[in-house]
């Protein structure tokens, strides 16, 4: 579904504030010290605590309060000196303690913001807090008849929710948000990013109101978006909805929806009157936590370069071209290979980014393998780079050596080498072919000599032929051209 | 041998003048004896553990003191393997998979656990009729009941069940119970003892701590409890309490406070009686004796309702029938498994007081109740450390009332109202005890000295002292000799 059609967004405006979850990428979970890894079998990863047995007690997983502070600074919020943990509580399944642990007053992260771009230009965003909270098991209703199976392995994990103000106006801003979130926190290095696996996912609370009035207008919540796409669709459906409904002089409805991506709409899960009194109250099995200067700084220390500073860079420093810099920079796998590789290389560093969004990326692509996990690793790519640097190979060649190295495992130097495709850049055969190709073709010479200097191609055409591409260009070139004119 | 102290036990152990066998045997038959009559018991282990028998008599070679002593725990403990039901229907099958840090303690200094003692609920009462099982007799007269919501414990010390016994303590728990059945018992400072694998009442006011016949005994196994605990994060950073029984034993010098408007409004001639004896021995050994002032402290009794309740009603969500505990077999969905399941396990008392927590934490109530309460909490932990600026030890009463009859008090506020002298230090979380000080119309009367946070040894000090000059803690109950 597309943005609001130009008579109504004429005359309406949306509001949208995000709640975004972020699970924290912790060996162990949010309170019972139990692994928290994803795709484990059901109900394997389960502490006394995480089942909620009697007598067992919440112990804070310091390296999630550690996150979450880096978190908070990376998005330039206050960052209290002390933080309390609070229990939400409300009766279900996959809820076995009957009570969320989660935060109420003085969350760990306080107010702060983050810059968007869309196409209509640059926007801030506040970032109302962010606080620490433990996720809930998983309920599965489709496996069984007449039961609903329980597993508790995600019971726990650390999560860290951040709750935006409601300043986005359209749903392209929502989506610049929520990529910008991602962005940040997965250069943090404290989300492993994944969408499927619901490492990241998001709930929208959208409203609108006739353009120009200051009041809000009653919202909706849509629940558990964990797509990029889907949240603009989602977004837009709603705001059409609520409009739909506000010109035919009814009323929106405070509640819970559902995004049905089949469908493309949303549906009602449930209405405020339904909703639960959750009777948060201070955990009394936790003492509040004294935030230090010294935590604190710890994490300053840990605070990566964020695309923005590192496309800078990257064009500044580096002389990449603007767009391939934001290609690199923006995906924290690439550009941690592409710098890994040009500390290795003495390739330029124009050569790396365009073998790498070029070459490499194509390679990687039909393989259906992630930059990651990629077979060639970054000592054998650097290798490669270097042959072409200097000349050994051209980039034609290049890009048979790299299958080559994908199938083999071998290094480019070796294959290079065993396969004979070194570029000839000796001068002096170069010259002895040249030589021989000028007196085989006597009547061309005499076109081009007599004008013609288009014939200049041919000559290199017959000279590519004869070495099967391997004749350096630039040389060749340079050397056909004195011959020529001598 | 019952009314030896746990030193001279040790000695006889370690002089092989007796084995821990042999002991457990005399303690396991009297358990057996008098489980009918006072029905302190809910679990009694049929036979000795031998691991814990290893323990025992490896403790014993190497001279560790506590090594070969029985005892039983308050059945709030988690025990691995062994039935654990805090007293409810709710619990009744229930075996947990792993001991509490003070069992696993206790276990380790070689103590040997014969049995599981009876309890109000969950912890919620003072009487101990509102245990799911058998409501406990006070030996003294098995028409009265032994207190609570420890009244298992208590009750088990008192008939020489057992040498001593752990309990629980929110709001006078151990206090009172030792108070009604003339033994001693001490809650320590919120934080000495870990909660890990005790069953939550109120996590903000919870404390395990001990029951026994002197203030020595309990020093001396409440020690082996104490110390950090990192599966509890309430849990205090502070080294493990060293008793130290005092030598020099005078009192000179030692200022006590008296909160003199308590005792005036004690209406029971004889509690009055024996507290104002006891202060008066306290004068006698040179004390000085300075009349305090805790403004607060009347406003106890109904934070402690709206606080204690919220947090109940909390911690006692996790019995939904659907993991561990009472399941209703007849339940078609989800919403009746747990209305079913909870209606039947928990017991009327229980039901009340997450009704009342559950509502003081509602939309619209929080702030009137439970924040206004956490307020005075604030302000009597406030009074109290004034107090202490001034006092080494209050010496106050614990009940204001002897043991009543079964059945006595009917209505809820009455019995809440007999915790008023109790509770204060409970929101303080500053160490407290009861030690017996006297009987009246043949029933026991205990007095409450309460010490400054971490200043356990202090009040124990002073216990030892008056124990030495005085022989009403190692009275037993004649049917019971």
């Amino acid at each position: 579904m597309n943005a609001l059609p130009k008579n109504l967004g004429d005359r309406w405006e949306m509001v949208i504030g995000l709640e975004i979850h972020v699970r924290l990428d912790t060996n162990s979970k949010l309170f019972s010290g139990m692994k928290a890894s994803y795709g484990a079998s059901p109900n394997s990863q389960v502490s006394f605590l995480d089942a909620g047995l009697p007598g067992t007690l919440p112990v804070i997983n310091q390296k999630a309060l550690a996150y979450a502070i880096r978190f908070g600074l990376a998005v330039d919020a206050e960052i209290p000196p002390v933080t309390i943990f609070a229990r939400k509580n409300y009766f279900y399944p996959d809820l076995p303690k009957g009570y969320q642990i989660s935060q109420m007053d003085d969350p760990i992260v306080g107010k702060g913001h983050i810059e968007i771009t869309t196409e209509a230009g640059e926007k801030v965003i506040e970032i109302t807090r962010a606080h620490l909270e433990e996720d809930a098991g998983k309920s599965i209703h489709d496996k069984y008849d007449r039961y609903s199976a329980i597993d508790l392995n995600r019971a726990g994990t650390p999560l860290i929710e951040v709750v935006s103000e409601p300043q986005m106006s359209n749903a392209k801003e929502a989506v610049a948000y929520m990529r910008e979130i991602y962005t940040r926190v997965t250069h943090l290095g404290i989300c492993d990013g994944n969408l499927q696996e619901g490492s990241f996912r998001c709930d929208a609370n959208v409203s609108v109101r006739p353009k120009g009035e200051k009041e809000l207008g009653t919202r909706a919540e849509i629940k558990n978006l964990n797509s990029f796409r889907f949240i603009e669709k989602a977004i837009n459906f709603e705001a059409k909805r609520q409009i739909k409904l506000l010109e035919a002089g009814d009323k929106v409805i405070q509640e819970t929806r559902l995004y049905d991506a089949d469908k493309d709409q949303t549906r009602s899960m449930r209405s405020k009157e339904n909703a639960n009194d959750y009777r948060y109250f201070p955990d009394p099995d936790q003492l509040p936590i004294r935030i230090t200067e010294e935590m604190i700084e710890a994490q300053r220390q840990c605070l990566p370069e964020f695309p923005a500073q590192k496309i800078q860079r990257y064009v500044d420093e580096l002389g990449l071209k603007a767009d391939d810099a934001m290609i690199i920079a923006n995906d924290i796998n690439m550009s941690t290979f592409f710098e890994a590789s040009g500390k290795q290389s003495k390739a330029q560093a124009d050569l790396n980014a365009k073998f790498l969004l070029g070459e490499f990326s194509a390679l990687l692509n039909t393989q259906g393998q992630s930059i990651e996990d990629s077979r060639i690793d970054v000592v054998s790519y650097a290798g490669l780079l270097d042959e072409i640097e200097s000349g050994a190979i051209s980039r034609k060649v290049a890009k048979q050596v790299l299958d080559e190295m994908w199938e083999s495992g071998k290094s480019a130097s070796e294959i290079i080498t065993s396969k004979g495709l070194g570029q000839i850049s000796d001068v002096s055969a170069l010259n002895e072919l040249i030589a021989q190709v000028i007196a085989d073709n006597p009547s061309q010479v005499a076109d081009y000599r007599s004008g013609n200097t288009k014939m200049f191609n041919y000559f290199i055409g017959q000279i590519m032929k004869q070495t099967k591409g391997q004749a350096n260009p630039v040389q060749t070139k340079q050397l056909l051209e004195e011959l020529l004119n001598e | 041998m019952i009314n030896l102290s746990i030193r001279q036990l040790s000695e006889m152990l370690q002089e092989q003048q007796i084995s821990a066998q042999e002991l457990c045997a005399v303690y396991y038959d009297r358990c057996v004896a008098h489980n009918e009559t006072t029905h302190a018991l809910i679990t009694q282990r049929q036979e000795l553990c031998a691991a814990e028998m290893l323990q025992a008599e490896k403790g014993i070679e190497t001279g560790q003191l506590l090594a070969g002593i029985p005892l039983a725990h308050k059945d709030l403990f988690c025990t691995r393997g062994i039935k654990t039901t805090c007293g409810s229907k709710m619990l009744a099958e229930f075996i947990p998979p792993y001991d509490a840090t003070a069992v696993a303690r206790l276990k380790h200094a070689g103590m040997i656990n014969l049995a599981k003692t009876n309890m109000d609920e969950f912890a919620m009462g003072s009487s101990n009729e509102h245990s799911a099982f058998n409501p406990v007799n006070n030996p003294w007269d098995l028409s009265r009941v032994p207190g609570g919501s420890s009244g298992g414990s208590a009750a088990a010390v008192a008939a020489r069940m057992v040498p001593v016994a752990t309990g629980s303590d929110t709001g006078g728990s151990i206090r009172q119970p030792a108070a009604f059945c003339g033994i001693t018992g001490i809650k320590p400072s919120y934080g000495r003892v870990s909660r890990y694998g005790m069953v939550a009442f109120a996590s903000s006011l919870d404390q395990g701590g001990v029951m026994a016949v002197s203030a020595d005994d309990c020093g001396l196994v409440l020690a082996a409890m104490t110390g950090h605990d990192p599966l509890d994060s309430t849990s205090a950073p502070e080294k493990p309490l060293q008793w130290k029984k005092p030598n020099d034993t005078s009192l000179k010098g030692l200022k006590v406070g008296v909160t003199q408007v308590w005792i005036d409004s004690l209406q029971d001639g004889g509690v009055k009686k024996r507290t104002l004896e006891a202060i008066e021995y306290f004068k006698q050994q040179g004390a000085e004796i300075i009349d305090i002032n805790l403004p607060h402290a009347d406003l106890a009794v109904s934070a402690y309702y709206v606080l204690a309740p919220a947090e109940c009603s909390s911690n006692l969500s996790r019995f939904d029938g659907v993991r561990f505990g009472h399941q209703a077999n007849d339940a078609h969905n989800l919403e009746s498994l747990y209305r079913q399941s909870r209606s039947e396990g928990f017991g009327s008392e229980v039901k009340k007081r997450i009704m009342i927590g559950a509502w003081a934490l509602s939309a619209g109530y929080y702030d009137a109740y439970y924040l206004k309460a956490q307020k005075v909490r604030r302000l009597i932990s406030e009074d109290f450390k004034q107090a202490f600026a001034e006092v080494d030890v209050i010496a106050c009463p614990v009940s204001p009332e002897l043991p009543f009859k079964h059945g006595e008090k009917a209505d809820g506020v009455s019995m809440y109202q007999a915790d008023k002298f109790t509770i204060p230090a409970s929101l303080a979380g500053l160490p407290c005890l009861s030690m017996p000080i006297g009987f009246s119309e043949g029933l026991p009367v205990g007095l409450q000295l309460i010490g400054g946070y971490f200043d356990e040894q202090s009040i124990l000090s002073v216990a030892d002292k008056y124990q030495q000059d005085h022989d009403h803690h190692l009275r037993i109950p004649e049917a019971f000799v």
